[in-house]
């Protein structure tokens, strides 16, 4: 594409990958650079995979340190007290990271993801944001919707066995094949905020109810100024009565929403390890074919529940960017 | 989710694993991160640099090390408190038998073959352990779950056979690239540099292969004090030069196909040019046979690259000698290797050389090696995707809920909105012959069939034994194993050479054999049915096995996908079709087609039917139900009558 060829070294390590995407989607993905937050078990799951497809650069952020918690599904931190001591998640991962792929630059930038600006983002090609308030996904969403650049946005969050994806990638111009040829296509997508603010009762009636569940504990989580995840089941009636307000609000029969989906939501806030590596997958598998503009995207939410294994993919964006 | 309950279940569970290549490492990582205490994993290979972009508990300085015991080494760091208990062994070695397979709760398959599925299910069946299935290509993938008498076993539904090609296409007519392929491959490089006692059909075609056969023997002979550069032109003016001109002398083969021109080396390339080649051993700068390249000698890099019949001929030549010079002592050993660069450069050259006699478009060196390896694509993250649901099923199974056992698929494009489709599983095959006790029934012309062809066409290629014994009631006619008495073995090659009516109890219409896999503890009743004649093209085994659903065959909705360039982009599922048929009042049952082109990378060739259901029952709880799905298979060759 660019005249640009892959080394001998990159054609020896990217060779069965390259029997799926191609020679220049592979040159593409040499070139991005790709910014993640919220070293959790599922960010771990997409920068191993990412760093392994051979991006440019990876930069991480997440100034937290090591807990019991953070542990529970991140393979990237070794359990060794002497090892983790005095460092931060980022930097741990990065640590990890580096030795997976030498070609790939991976990188810590300390600092709190919302204080940013504009030109910090407009480094990077793709921003994936993970554990983190619903106010502060917005925020980061449109400070890349700002920038003259085109920065894909990307949310991922994993509660017990159920997660979502959701995807921004603004208008996206890209290729499939059809048959024998190969065709250009467009999508336009929504912003977070116009996504999660489309009235209740305008959606298809089967539209998951993960979505809906999602969107309450959200609104909880942010009344009551709490770090996302802070819940416990001590926290279930309230979050029923929200659920309730909400459902009346955007005349939604409460039905959507069951109440036994909630109190799992609330009374375990652990990433299922085996749902990270779900998540962490078909989040690696998305930002590829943004990246290398090949395949139709998921527009624009992803949900996985272990209870009932389906991956379900919601389009759910407001009139303009329907 | 993560229930009291479940996280005993999980604690308390001895679990094996078969396979730690790109599912099993994967598998392993989650495995230990779920809380899995004891995990066991069996693995022959040892790790490449083409696994290192999705092998992820591997790196470069681990290439040449051992799956199993590098996997368990960097699980252990970020869970040093688990056992992992390695083994680098093949599966069906006789010590993993079904006493071993007894003390596991569950199976976790994560295998690139089908041979080794098939023995691991019965073997599973034989211990009663229940086995969770999986298999990635691409951007797809798939899990299953197998439970004796509860769920269908991994054999109850047939998989698709091989693509295998007459052996004339090879030796004579190629029209295809593959066809190319498999003839520099198991023709070719097979005779110059395999065991020189195995059987070759190299020069089947040349006019008359008993009177001139001595002759021929000679030409892949080096001859005492033969330059390298001299024989390597000798053999390639034979097989593209003089080879060519004999067959076209049989006027009757050209008469509807495109006649194929013989290429000589001095057409090629000037004797100048070649001679200079020889000067390149600074370029070979490391002694260690795996990294001789020819192309490197030559100063060519790109894999990518298309190369002219006069590079080809260089690539044949160079590759040809440094065989000769820095690897000697591996030939007459040497089998075609997809990580043995020089052999692949061999192998791409002589199968272009070969094309460009036929008029059949040449290939880069990098889709060359992918037919010629039978590789099947790979991407780390579907890999990551099918773990997870691998334990998840591995939960349920050591839970023992039933009722929430799921085979789940991983799609490219999604169906019903669906990237991830649950669906409820099978009831076992009533007639299935490896997990129900269903004899099957085989029409042979037991006046002509050897019990040689029996055992090589049925017992091993169709029914996938590994160790084999047949009984005719209580007569022994064969059987294989370390402990037998030199007179039974004797006694067992001579019946292999006899036809079945004449076996010291004779096999006849009407006869039931017993045909039982001792390691496997799996056994199967054979009804014979004498057939006189079998259509050559149709049925070229000379044999037909039913009794279950036979092997879908590969006509009707496969459309022909251009080769050229497929390879590197191939979209592995399209959704063709779509239509509803009723099954019952009120339910209506939607049929999707789904035509897929498998990992291997001659899509026009190897390309097989799914068909994809999707029951409607107007409620959340969609059930997608997706037939076949094996997913690895390797070309081979069949023979056809001349």
């Amino acid at each position: 594409m660019d005249g640009e060829e892959l080394t001998e070294q990159e054609t020896a390590l990217y060779d069965r990958q390259i029997r799926v995407w191609g020679a220049d989607a592979q040159r593409r993905l040499s070139k991005a650079h790709i910014l993640v937050c919220g070293m959790k078990g599922t960010i771990a799951e997409f920068c191993k995979n990412i760093v392994l497809a051979g991006i440019g650069s990876l930069t991480l952020v997440d100034d937290r340190v090591v807990t019991e918690e953070a542990l529970s599904a991140n393979f990237l931190i070794p359990l060794d007290e002497n090892v983790y001591a005095g460092k931060t998640l980022a930097e741990l991962c990065c640590d990890s990271l580096k030795d997976f792929n030498p070609m790939v630059r991976v990188s810590v930038e300390k600092g709190d993801l919302s204080s940013f600006g504009g030109e910090f983002y407009s480094k990077f090609d793709v921003v994936v944001v993970s554990c983190c308030s619903f106010t502060t996904k917005k925020l980061i969403n449109e400070k890349c919707r700002k920038l003259s650049k085109r920065i894909a946005f990307y949310s991922v969050d994993c509660r017990d066995s159920c997660g979502e994806i959701f995807v921004d990638l603004q208008l996206h111009t890209y290729s499939k094949k059809k048959l024998e040829e190969t065709i250009e296509c467009q999508l336009q997508y929504s912003s977070f905020e116009e996504a999660i603010s489309v009235p209740w009762k305008i959606l298809p009636r089967k539209v998951s109810k993960l979505y809906f569940a999602l969107r309450v504990i959200e609104r909880f989580e942010e009344a009551e100024g709490r770090n996302p995840g802070e819940v416990s089941i001590a926290d279930l009636p309230s979050v029923l009565k929200l659920k309730k307000e909400l459902c009346d609000e955007h005349s939604l029969n409460e039905s959507h929403i069951p109440d036994a989906l909630l109190e799992r939501l609330v009374s375990s806030t652990r990433e299922f390890p085996p749902v990270c590596a779900i998540l962490g997958g078909i989040l690696g598998q998305e930002v590829i074919k943004g990246i290398s503009g090949k395949g139709d995207p998921l527009k624009n939410f992803f949900f996985f529940d272990a209870m009932d294994g389906k991956g379900l993919i919601e389009d759910i964006s407001n009139s303009a960017g329907s | 989710m993560a229930s009291q309950q479940q996280f005993s279940a999980i604690k308390g569970a001895k679990v094996l694993m078969v396979g730690a290549g790109g599912i099993g490492c994967e598998l392993l990582k989650t495995l230990a991160l779920s809380g899995f205490q004891d995990i066991h994993i069996i693995d022959m290979d040892t790790i490449e640099v083409s696994n290192l972009n999705r092998q992820f508990l591997f790196r470069q300085s681990h290439v040449g090390l051992s799956k199993a015991r590098v996997a368990r080494d960097a699980v252990l760091r970020f869970r040093p408190q688990i056992s992992i208990t390695p083994y680098h062994a093949n599966v069906k070695d006789s010590n993993f038998n079904v006493d071993f397979f007894k003390q596991f709760n569950v199976v976790l398959n994560g295998l690139d073959n089908l041979d080794a599925r098939r023995h691991v299910n019965r073997l599973c069946l034989a211990a009663d352990v229940p086995l969770v299935e999986s298999g990635t290509t691409g951007f797809l993938g798939q899990v299953t779950v197998h439970i004796k008498g509860k769920t269908e076993c991994y054999e109850c539904q047939p998989k698709p056979a091989p693509k295998t090609y007459p052996v004339c296409t090879i030796t004579s007519t190629p029209t295809k690239f593959v066809h190319c392929i498999v003839w520099a491959k198991d023709l070719l490089f097979a005779k110059l540099f395999g065991d020189k006692n195995q059987e070759n059909d190299l020069n089947v075609r040349s006019s008359d292969a008993s009177s001139s056969s001595n002759h021929v023997e000679d030409v892949f002979e080096r001859r005492n004090d033969e330059d390298i550069e001299q024989y390597g032109r000798r053999v390639y003016d034979h097989v593209f030069g003089y080879n060519i001109e004999v067959a076209l002398s049989n006027e009757e083969t050209w008469k509807n196909r495109n006649r194929p021109k013989p290429i000589y080396s001095r057409d090629v390339l000037d004797n100048e040019l070649t001679r200079q080649n020889g000067n390149m051993d600074k370029n070979c700068s490391t002694n260690c046979p795996s990294s001789v390249s020819a192309m490197a000698a030559l100063g060519m890099k790109n894999p990518q690259d298309i190369w002219g019949l006069m590079e080809n001929s260089r690539i044949f030549l160079e590759a040809l000698k440094l065989f000769f010079s820095k690897r000697e002592e591996e030939i007459g050993n040497l089998t075609f290797d997809k990580d043995d660069q020089l052999a692949v450069e061999f192998v791409t050259a002589a199968a272009n050389i070969r094309a460009a006699s036929f008029g059949i478009p040449l290939h880069s060196l990098f889709e060359a090696k992918g037919i010629a390896g039978n590789i099947v694509h790979a991407v780390a993250t579907t890999n990551a995707v099918i773990a997870g649901l691998i334990v998840i099923e591995a939960i349920k199974v050591l839970q023992n809920d039933t009722k929430n056992y799921r085979m789940t698929y991983c799609v490219e494009h999604p169906a019903r909105k669906m990237l991830l489709m649950p669906v409820e599983p099978f009831e076992p095959n009533k007639s299935c012959y490896v997990c129900s006790e269903t004899p099957l029934l085989l029409e042979i012309n037991t006046h002509r069939a050897k019990l040689r062809d029996f055992v090589d066409k049925i017992v091993k290629a169709t029914l996938g034994m590994n160790l084999p014994l047949i009984m005719h009631g209580s007569a022994l006619l064969y059987e294989v194993g370390d402990d037998l008495d030199e007179a039974m073995v004797a006694n067992y090659a001579a019946n292999l050479e006899k036809v079945l009516s004449e076996l010291p109890s004779p096999v006849t219409g009407g006869t039931m054999l017993t045909v039982e896999d001792l390691q496997q503890e799996f056994s199967c009743n054979i009804n014979i049915k004498h057939r006189e004649e079998f259509d050559e093209e149709k049925e070229p085994d000379g044999m037909v096995l039913s009794g279950w659903a036979p092997p879908p065959t590969v006509e009707g909705a496969n459309k022909t996908i251009d080769n050229a360039g497929s390879t590197s982009e191939a979209l592995p599922v399209e959704a063709e079709k779509s239509e509803e048929i009723e099954t019952a009042p009120g339910k209506k049952r939607k049929l999707i087609e789904v035509s897929k082109n498998d990992g291997t990378s001659n899509a026009e060739e190897i390309k097989k039917n799914e068909k994809l259901q999707v029951l409607d029952d107007d409620d959340d709880d969609d059930l997608v139900i997706l037939d076949g799905g094996d997913l690895g298979f390797s070309p081979s060759k069949k023979k056809c009558q001349w």
